[in-house]
């Protein structure tokens, strides 16, 4: 706790008012109007509502195009968030080993950070476009039927890849971070004992990664959650068929094509519960790191 | 001690290397193949597979692409994107620096009355994504006017837990000696930050500044929303629709330098500012 301060009384609250205005402007007033709107029914014309109470919620949970948006975010995921930490954590082990030319290659590593979702999907779509990407090809010549236009798992597949490849980059840079910052001598001392570097490894290392680990894995399916709209929208729109609809795109293809407003709000409310859950587990976490005072 | 893990042996290190060259190329091919492609014809980039080497078209393309062409397909001038774009970023990240430095020093420096409701009133908007409040907010900008202007693509993205909870925390670590004798010698709140605080955060405003420029140029979503007109597009934007009206006629090698220059600045940006960026990123998102 701070001792000394400054006495102003008036001061600190203009300090405080341009960012307490854009927050209730352009968070809680729309969070507001979310809750409102998800418990209002319009009519075709927008010209009367009514209120519906939990109606909306209920036809979003029954809805089976819902539960299969659900079932593609969760795989979408899952798949994103595993593969990127995994991989993003085989690099960092490796290029702890190397002595010389470590900054070249993170320099090399940190570039998909900067390239939006939307155009890490378009990348990957240029590479695997059944019409001329370079990659698609020699897919082809081996016999492979591969059209990522029509087929859904391919479709699925394809932007888990982009979604995947942009995340790699940012979660190498906290694994190389984590692992710099654990203690030699512990592993030093489990060769000395004859342990191998596997076993060391996976008894030491690991486990002390824990914690950036853990940070990685929430960051990591916020960002496969939300961020990777982009890659979606851009790539396949959600399809083909529905099969890479995400909870996200959902609610911006029911409210803004489909023009069902209640409904798109009740899906929004859910998501805002979602993400409210994420950074509660997220807060748990840091509490026991950080200092707040 | 040649066998520690500390010191690989020679052929555990070339094995490194082997692997690290690997990851690299998966990770820079997709951005290597854009390049590549943007100084090919279209009738080459639509011959696959494109080899791997720059064609002979290269300065033709770019040439075009400044020249106007890009306006054909993307309905306004590249440099007009270029612009749009660039002025988002920097709103986003200069308007994120200076409101939450500002709430920051209201919340470490000052005592007053709600200072904590105020504190958690901003915290918790760390909840709050765009993405889930799509709708409300894409009506409270058509209720203020702010469709298709930069205002609209900047208001709502510069309000960030993330970079007050930041400064907070570096504003909590300076000693308390540092700020008496600061008012003993009679500085006041303005003083003290222009001549002792300002110069002490450069660093941790430099990374904050390229963290939020990158977040403000990929923007997707969000521009999606609230621009109809080809004028406020961003790069990014015209990008995608590009792609999604390509027919016989696309000309995709405007399309190939477009995205080129849609990844370049950023990338340049992260590189350059690596130092900075690195340690930000790492010190202060956990």
């Amino acid at each position: 706790m701070r001792r000394t301060v400054f006495p102003n009384k008036l001061l600190p609250w203009l300090l405080l008012a341009p960012q307490l205005a854009v927050t209730l402007i352009f968070f809680y007033w729309p969070a507001l109007q979310a809750f409102r709107q998800s418990m209002l029914k319009e009519d075709a014309f927008g010209l009367s509502t009514k209120f519906v109470g939990l109606a909306n919620f209920r036809k979003v949970l029954a809805d089976p195009a819902y539960l299969n948006a659900l079932k593609v975010t969760v795989v979408f995921s899952l798949a994103v968030a595993l593969s990127a930490m995994a991989i993003a954590l085989f690099l960092a082990v490796q290029v702890e080993k190397i002595r010389c030319g470590k900054g070249f290659y993170r320099t090399l590593m940190i570039w998909p950070y900067a390239v939006a979702t939307a155009i890490a999907g378009m990348l990957w779509l240029f590479l695997f476009n059944p019409g001329f990407g370079t990659l698609a090809a020699p897919m082809r010549a081996l016999g492979f039927n591969w059209n990522p236009l029509l087929k859904g798992d391919q479709a699925m597949g394809l932007v888990i890849a982009a979604a995947t490849w942009k995340q790699i980059s940012y979660n190498f840079l906290f694994f190389v971070a984590g692992l710099q910052a654990i203690p030699k001598s512990l592993i030093e001392a489990a060769a000395i004992d004859g342990a191998s570097r596997r076993h060391a490894f996976w008894t030491i290392v690991f486990p002390l990664l824990a914690p950036t680990t853990f940070f990685l894995l929430v960051v990591n399916t916020v960002y496969a959650l939300f961020d990777t709209f982009g890659i979606i929208h851009a790539v396949t729109g959600g399809g083909p068929g529905r099969a890479t609809e995400t909870l996200v795109y959902k609610v911006y293809n029911d409210g803004f094509v489909n023009l069902m407003m209640g409904e798109s709000a009740a899906q929004s409310v859910i998501l805002m519960v979602i993400v409210i859950a994420l950074t509660a587990i997220q807060f748990r976490f840091i509490e026991r790191r950080v200092h707040y005072g | 001690m040649a066998d520690s893990p500390l010191d690989p042996r020679g052929g555990a290190r070339m094995l490194a290397h082997f692997w690290m060259i690997m990851g690299v190329i998966v990770i820079v091919f997709p951005i290597y193949y854009v390049l590549i492609a943007s100084t090919h014809t279209t009738q080459e980039i639509l011959r696959p597979p494109l080899p791997l080497t720059p064609g002979s078209a290269g300065l033709d393309n770019y040439r075009a692409a400044f020249n106007g062409e890009i306006r054909q397909i993307g309905g306004v001038s590249v440099w007009v994107l270029l612009m749009n774009t660039t002025i988002m970023a920097l709103g986003i990240a200069v308007g994120k620096i200076v409101i939450s430095m500002m709430s920051a020093y209201a919340i470490v420096f000052f005592r007053f009355p709600l200072r904590v409701a105020c504190f958690w009133l901003i915290f918790i908007t760390l909840m709050l994504p765009v993405e889930v409040r799509i709708m409300p907010t894409y009506k409270v900008m058509v209720t203020l006017g702010l469709i298709d202007s930069y205002a609209g693509l900047i208001m709502p993205l510069i309000a960030s837990a993330t970079a007050t909870l930041l400064f907070r925390q570096f504003f909590m670590t300076i000693p308390d000696e540092l700020l008496e004798a600061a008012r003993v010698d009679g500085a006041g709140p303005w003083r003290f930050f222009r001549d002792i605080l300002w110069p002490l955060s450069l660093t941790n405003v430099a990374a904050i500044f390229v963290i939020q420029f990158i977040y403000g140029w990929t923007q997707y979503l969000w521009p999606l929303l609230v621009t109809n007109s080809n004028d406020m597009n961003t790069i990014v934007i015209a990008l995608k629709k590009m792609i999604s009206f390509a027919d016989a006629q696309t000309p995709w090698n405007l399309v190939m330098v477009t995205s080129v220059l849609a990844i370049a600045p950023p990338i340049l940006v992260v590189v350059l500012m690596q130092r900075w960026f690195v340690k930000g990123l790492v010190e202060t998102e956990k």
